[in-house]
């Protein structure tokens, strides 16, 4: 890698750390990224679903909306996003999607209530464009704030809730999907019990200042090591956790996704997000494909762009492939038609060419272990 | 000791007599990371020059390897479907692909030796 300080490539407030652990550093969203450290994705991987790993998620874009007078912030959200918004408690925490008058997704997001105002955590390739998007639909009714140099840290795993309570303790009481203030080795700073790997875990959003600390105290804890964006991938693959770009963005809608959990009950009735006529038709009549999870016969790593087949005509494509740790075999999803989608289908998935048997299998890969108290 | 040669995709072939046994280098394993799978060529297939004709998996993404040299496929490395974490560990000993009787040796000639090839990879760097 090339010292390009002047470039156009940004870093988190972790940079420095990343360097000093020996990570390997790649462009990802416009960040200079640790993608490994030397032991490894193997390593890593088994790391985080053994004991705990900590992930520098900082280039994801935090966005806070607080309501301007006589306004619901909520309520005004709800305008951009299928999910029930609105019925968020204080501390709690909602997975959801924007979506756009077609019933595409532009960006898939986590929303907390704070009581007085909602936190979003947005990805970091989308960030600037959901701002705009943000700052153009709810500019009447709230302050948009981009807090995009604040830190965001992942601990995940088993002994996660255990190394962070030795930090704060009172992160113990906190169940999967909530979030509280905390106050971490001096800084407040903003824990949710989430994250992207299936294991129970939290996200920590620091101050940019603090973010370095807290990692380092983090690190010293006997549980915890660090963990870069390669084991992030296989983490998540394995926990069936669709990837923005990839297996979601604007041409998939969240029915055809498999999103349909995240949409409000009563919004799915009452609509009023854009694409809502779509996404209802597809919620009355179903979608017109699916995605679904796909387990490959043998060795062969079926990647993105691979085409699924059935008696040699295509019927798919595959979103997301590749080695699953934790199994010891190649796993993949993809989309197909949904009258072919139905669990135990036979495929064949099209690798450099050759046809790869595989079958239709529900996801995740790997079972959830979060923490629900 | 059979004598080795490199090529700029960083593939080595080792030569003795007409045998060339062909891996990846120390420097493509460091920068695939943890191979996952290996898929190498049967025997009895005859390759070209500059052909791809094997691929390694890490849990990254998948590289074509491309033969050094022309020639018939006479053994591929079965050890590694149940260990290709051997090409990371010994990538010029127990990680090695497969071996090829070469058809034209002096297509070796315009590979790189190891001061070279060390050069090289310097020179990316």
């Amino acid at each position: 890698m090339t010292e390009t300080p002047a470039g156009p490539l940004k870093r988190t407030p972790l940079y420095a750390l990343h360097r000093e652990l020996g990570a390997r550093i790649v462009a990802f969203a416009g960040y200079e990224m640790p993608v490994q450290y030397p032991t490894g994705i193997l390593a890593e991987h088994a790391q985080t679903r053994s004991a705990a790993g900590l992930f520098d998620v900082s280039h994801m874009g935090q966005v806070r909306l607080t309501a301007k007078l006589g306004h619901n912030a909520a309520k005004a959200l709800e305008s951009l996003v299928p999910a029930d918004i609105a019925g968020l408690e204080p501390g709690q925490q909602r997975y959801t999607q924007f979506t756009n008058d077609q019933g595409g997704i532009t960006d898939d997001l986590m929303v907390t209530s704070t009581g007085d105002h909602l936190l979003l955590v947005v990805n970091a390739a989308c960030k600037a464009a959901d701002l705009a998007h943000l700052q153009k639909h709810l500019a009447t009714a709230c302050e948009v704030e981009p807090m995009f140099s604040r830190g965001l840290l992942a601990l995940q795993g088993p002994l996660a809730a255990e190394a962070l309570a030795r930090l704060a303790p009172q992160v113990a009481g906190l169940k999967f999907m909530t979030g509280a203030f905390v106050v971490i080795d001096g800084a407040r700073c903003y824990v949710t019990r989430s994250g992207y790997t299936g294991c129970d875990g939290f996200e920590i959003s620091t101050p940019a200042d603090a973010t370095d600390a807290i990692a380092r105290k983090l690190l010293a804890q006997p549980e915890v090591k660090p963990i870069g964006l390669g084991a992030r991938d296989s983490l998540r693959l394995e926990a069936g956790l669709c990837l923005y770009g990839h297996d979601i963005d604007t041409t998939t809608t969240p029915i055809e996704a498999g999103l349909l959990w995240s949409i409000g009950k009563e919004r799915r009735q009452q609509g009023g997000f854009p694409g809502a006529a779509l996404i209802q038709k597809q919620i009355a009549e179903g979608a017109p494909r699916k995605r679904v999870g796909l387990l490959p016969d043998g060795k062969a790593i079926a990647r993105e762009g691979a085409e699924i087949a059935i008696a040699g005509k295509a019927v798919g494509k595959v979103t997301s492939g590749g080695f699953a740790p934790t199994l010891g075999r190649a796993i993949a999803m993809g989309y197909l038609e949904r009258a072919h989608s139905a669990s135990g289908t036979k495929v064949e998935l099209l690798v450099r060419g050759n046809p790869v048997p595989a079958e239709i299998v529900p996801m995740p890969f790997v079972k959830h272990t979060y923490y629900r108290g | 000791m059979a004598s080795v040669k490199y090529s700029q995709e960083h593939e080595w072939i080792g030569v003795e007599g007409d045998v060339g046994t062909i891996g990846i280098t120390q420097y493509a394993q460091e920068q695939l990371g943890d191979v996952v799978f290996v898929d190498v060529p049967k025997a009895g297939r005859k390759v070209a020059k500059g052909e791809a004709c094997a691929v390694v998996e890490s849990v990254k993404a998948a590289s074509d390897i491309y033969a050094p040299a022309s020639g018939e496929v006479i053994e591929a490395n079965a050890a590694l479907a149940d260990a290709p974490g051997d090409v990371n560990a010994e990538p010029m000993g127990k990680g090695w692909f497969f071996k090829l009787r070469l058809s034209d040796k002096s297509e070796l000639d315009g590979l790189m030796d190891q001061a070279a090839y060390e050069a090289f990879v310097k020179s990316l760097s």
